[in-house]
């Protein structure tokens, strides 16, 4: 088929006539298995989400309960914070591969500083802004210089796990002023304080790309960024802040963490970034930037949480868990690859 | 190589039409026309990228169906494109070789390579053999090209245009390469605009227009006024709305002076008046293009002042050319204009969030009203706004563009190859949206390489030739423009 030698990003070469027409040559039977295969991403995930709840509710005694589900919840806070900004950032076209750093070097430096005399609430609130000032820089030097920021974030994760390495000098901070760990293990009607902030998060998230100005920004810059910049959209500042939320909300995640268990450590959170990642692509967001959802985020991260939660209720043996994960990670990258072929 | 009534097709465009082709083994054989009359697509089909509909196609009398380049490649026929197909990080000799490197059990046998490579430069290339590609200059990268196809033991070698990024003198060599290649026995079909160089070196000379066959005739026996006459000629069909002239008292309102670009665009200054259309021809790469996207601060400017409404303006990104007025509609809808996965909605107003929103929050009902609005207008016909534009046709997606830059009017518009790869009827909405937008006193500059569409829409036509005016014409037809655009007569006065 002629079709199918036009590759889907390249401009039509040649005859200007020739370029584009041959693009739009309608297969109307391979279109509807497209539009199937739309729904399952759609759909699918949030469908699989419902079957493996409703399974888990017959098969695992413990799971229906308040205490089971508020665990799942609390466990997903760290990833989903860092989770649903990370999707501002892949819908926008780029990646944050520096959450896990700065995740580990907030948590240390406020620790760090609480143990110094600085007041916990003052040590917590620097350490949980430090993102923003890391993301900043991220965003400086994807959008402003132009290094590739897969590349950009893994060299600045590097240097930030290092930092939090020589602050701590390799071992544990542990803060003995008991309002560090106020906020981390605080609870109101048995939610805790850590999974509320989750929540209020993921609704400014979800609330910033769905309904505001700079959230149709993102979707432009990441679908296309020729034709947003051409539209007069300023796409390095839009990807600089999608790189700020993504940094506040490593640190964030990093100082609860840190004040849950009243310790900083310079391994904190390691391969969360990656986890992020996966949460975002199994929600079925494109991992090219341009299209998703905050809402498929959280669902994606309510699937992994769910399966995490299902091996341990039901006695499976856990060192399989990753192999799952990797297997629903693929499968639902699979789906978007074919959507993505399908399109041209 | 012989074709015999071969025809393409392209969606709803006939490409190709009953193509007959017979080209002599050994000989350069030229194909010309214009822009879209089906040289490149005749080329691609013999080079198999793409396949013919119906008609035959005899290599050495035997019949051939290519279904990939990799089969004709296979059979001795090679392309080589506008854009290159090099490794630019690999040498010389690794490009030239590559795909058919000598190893010895999976391990590369450098010696075999470098005798190899050795055997082929005695055929008078004089390259480097272990230089980067992407190092060389352009005509050697052609070279390397051409090398490559020696090396497979190709006999039929179609190039398309490959002079355009050259100087005369890199030329002058290449043609030297061509020479001695079809005095070995390659055959050489050659595609270009370059008519003088298409008269020096070729043998044969076959003319296309509108996917036909014009004639075939030795290159001898022809001038490039001629080749000129033989490629246009072709009715107006009545698909053009009436020109209505500008008021005769309209204000200036673009106002562009000395513009240079870091391309070879070099002092262009022209006025546009309210309520006129000004036709920007001239060949593919003469520098239309760059003249959109300076004005429109999507290309740097090295030089040149740009006023509108008689006030100086500083553009330098598109944000502030959308600021100030200036629509650019650009030539790839795909790779510039619209974002495909979004939404109509969000599509048409990108330009113009900030009308759409209080405290950073988006409107959508008034959103939703406005582009239904501007879309009724301009008549796109979409199932649902909120649908992705990547569904709609050519012709709608072209019109979301308009769409897009009418929903807050511009005081200009740019339109660069508007009706690319869209059909008639899409066409001739597209014409009297022009008209209709002109008529309500919007300044628009028409780029296009369908000279016919310059000639019927535009009031004034400015030609364009290797980045400077060629000419100015107030009263245009078809051989004037092209002979400015070829430059086979001097500019004419009236350029400022």
């Amino acid at each position: 088929m002629s079709s199918g030698l036009v590759r889907p990003d390249s401009p039509p070469a040649g005859d200007a006539v020739a370029g584009d027409a041959s693009v739009s040559a309608p297969a109307t039977s391979s279109r509807t298995a497209l539009k199937a295969l739309g729904a399952v991403r759609d759909y699918g995930v949030l469908v699989s989400l419902a079957v493996l709840f409703v399974v888990l509710s017959f098969t695992a005694q413990n799971f229906l309960t308040k205490g089971n589900l508020l665990n799942v919840l609390d466990q997903s806070t760290d990833l989903g914070i860092i989770a649903t900004a990370g999707t501002l950032v892949i819908v926008g076209g780029a990646f944050d591969l520096s959450v896990a750093g700065t995740f580990a070097l907030s948590g240390v430096l406020a620790a760090k500083l609480a143990t110094n005399g600085v007041d916990p609430t003052i040590a917590l609130m620097i350490g949980g802004f430090s993102g923003g000032v890391i993301g900043f820089f991220n965003g400086l030097f994807v959008a402003r210089i132009g290094i590739n920021p897969f590349i950009t974030t893994l060299a600045t994760g590097f240097i930030l796990s290092g930092i939090a390495l020589v602050v701590t000098s390799g071992s544990l901070i542990l803060v003995t002023n008991p309002n560090f760990g106020s906020i981390g293990t605080a609870a109101v009607g048995g939610v805790s304080w850590e999974s509320i902030i989750f929540l209020i998060w993921a609704a400014i998230m979800a609330f910033l790309l769905a309904r505001t100005v700079f959230g149709r920004y993102i979707y432009a810059c990441g679908g296309n960024e020729e034709a947003a910049r051409l539209s007069g959209v300023r796409v390095s500042a839009v990807r600089t802040v999608t790189f700020v939320m993504s940094g506040f909300a490593a640190s964030l995640a990093g100082v609860l963490s840190a004040s849950k268990v009243t310790t900083g450590q310079a391994d904190a959170g390691q391969g969360l970034e990656l986890t992020a990642v996966a949460a975002v692509v199994v929600g079925g967001t494109s991992i090219w930037g341009g299209s998703g959802a905050v809402w498929r985020t959280m669902v994606g991260i309510f699937l992994l949480g769910l399966v995490s939660n299902g091996f341990n209720l039901l006695g499976f043996n856990q060192v399989w868990e990753q192999v799952v994960f990797g297997g629903i990670v693929l499968l639902a990258a699979a789906v978007d690859a074919r959507l993505r072929r399908g399109r041209s | 190589m012989e074709l015999r009534a071969v025809s393409k097709r392209f969606g709803g465009v006939q490409a190709l039409r009953d193509v007959d082709l017979a080209v002599r083994q050994g000989s350069i054989h030229a194909l010309v026309g214009e822009n879209g009359a089906g040289k490149s697509t005749l080329g691609k089909i013999i080079a198999g990228a793409h396949r013919h509909d119906s008609g035959e196609m005899l290599v050495d009398g035997r019949p051939v169906a290519y279904g990939s380049p990799r089969e004709a490649l296979a059979d001795g026929i090679a392309l080589i494109a506008q854009e290159l197909s090099l490794v630019p990080g690999l040498s010389v000799m690794e490009n030239v070789l590559l795909g058919t490197e000598a190893h010895r059990l999976g391990m590369l046998d450098a010696r075999t390579m470098r005798r190899r490579f050795g055997e082929l430069e005695e055929l008078g290339f004089n390259l480097p053999a272990d230089v980067p590609v992407g190092s060389l200059r352009m005509a050697d990268q052609q070279k390397v090209e051409i090398l490559r196809a020696v090396a497979r033991e190709v006999r039929l070698i179609v190039m398309d245009e490959p002079t355009t990024s050259l100087t005369p003198d890199e030329a002058e060599r290449l043609f030297a390469v061509i020479r001695d290649q079809a005095a070995r026995g390659t055959t050489i079909i050659y595609i270009s605009h370059a008519l003088e160089s298409v008269l020096e070196l070729c043998e044969e000379v076959t003319v296309l227009r509108d996917g036909q066959v014009v004639r075939t005739t030795p290159a001898a026996r022809q001038t490039v006024e001629g080749l000129v006459t033989a490629m246009i000629g072709r009715s107006l069909g009545a698909i053009f709305p009436p020109k209505q002239p500008p008021a005769s008292d309209a204000p200036v309102v673009l106002s562009v002076r000395g513009l240079a670009t870091s391309g070879w665009v070099r002092g262009v200054s022209f006025d546009v008046r309210g309520g006129e259309i000004l036709g920007l021809a001239g060949l593919i790469g003469s520098g239309r293009s760059e003249i959109a996207r300076a004005i429109a601060g999507a290309e740097r400017r090295e030089a040149g002042t740009i006023e509108i409404d008689q006030q100086p303006v500083r553009i330098n990104s598109p944000r502030e050319a959308v600021r100030r007025g200036v629509a650019l509609l650009p030539e790839s809808r795909k790779a510039q204009g619209l974002v495909l996965g979004n939404s109509v909605l969000d599509n048409v107003t990108l330009p113009h969030m900030h009308a759409f929103q209080r405290g950073g929050v988006v409107l959508r009902s008034r959103q939703r009203a406005r582009v239904q609005e501007v879309c009724d207008q301009v008549g796109v016909r979409a199932p649902t706004l909120s649908g992705s534009v990547s569904s709609l046709s050519g012709g709608n997606q072209q019109k979301v563009m308009f769409a897009k830059w009418l929903c807050r009017p511009p005081r200009v518009l740019i339109a660069d190859e508007p009706t690319r790869g869209v059909d008639v009827a899409a066409k001739h909405a597209i014409y009297e949206l022009l008209v209709g937008l002109a008529a309500r006193g919007m300044a628009i500059l028409l780029i296009s390489s369908e000279l016919e569409e310059v000639l019927e829409l535009a009031h004034r036509v400015l030609v364009m030739r290797r980045g400077r005016i060629a000419g100015e014409l107030d009263q245009a037809d078809e051989k004037a423009v092209l002979r400015l655009a070829f430059g086979t007569a001097e500019p004419q006065s009236g350029a400022r």
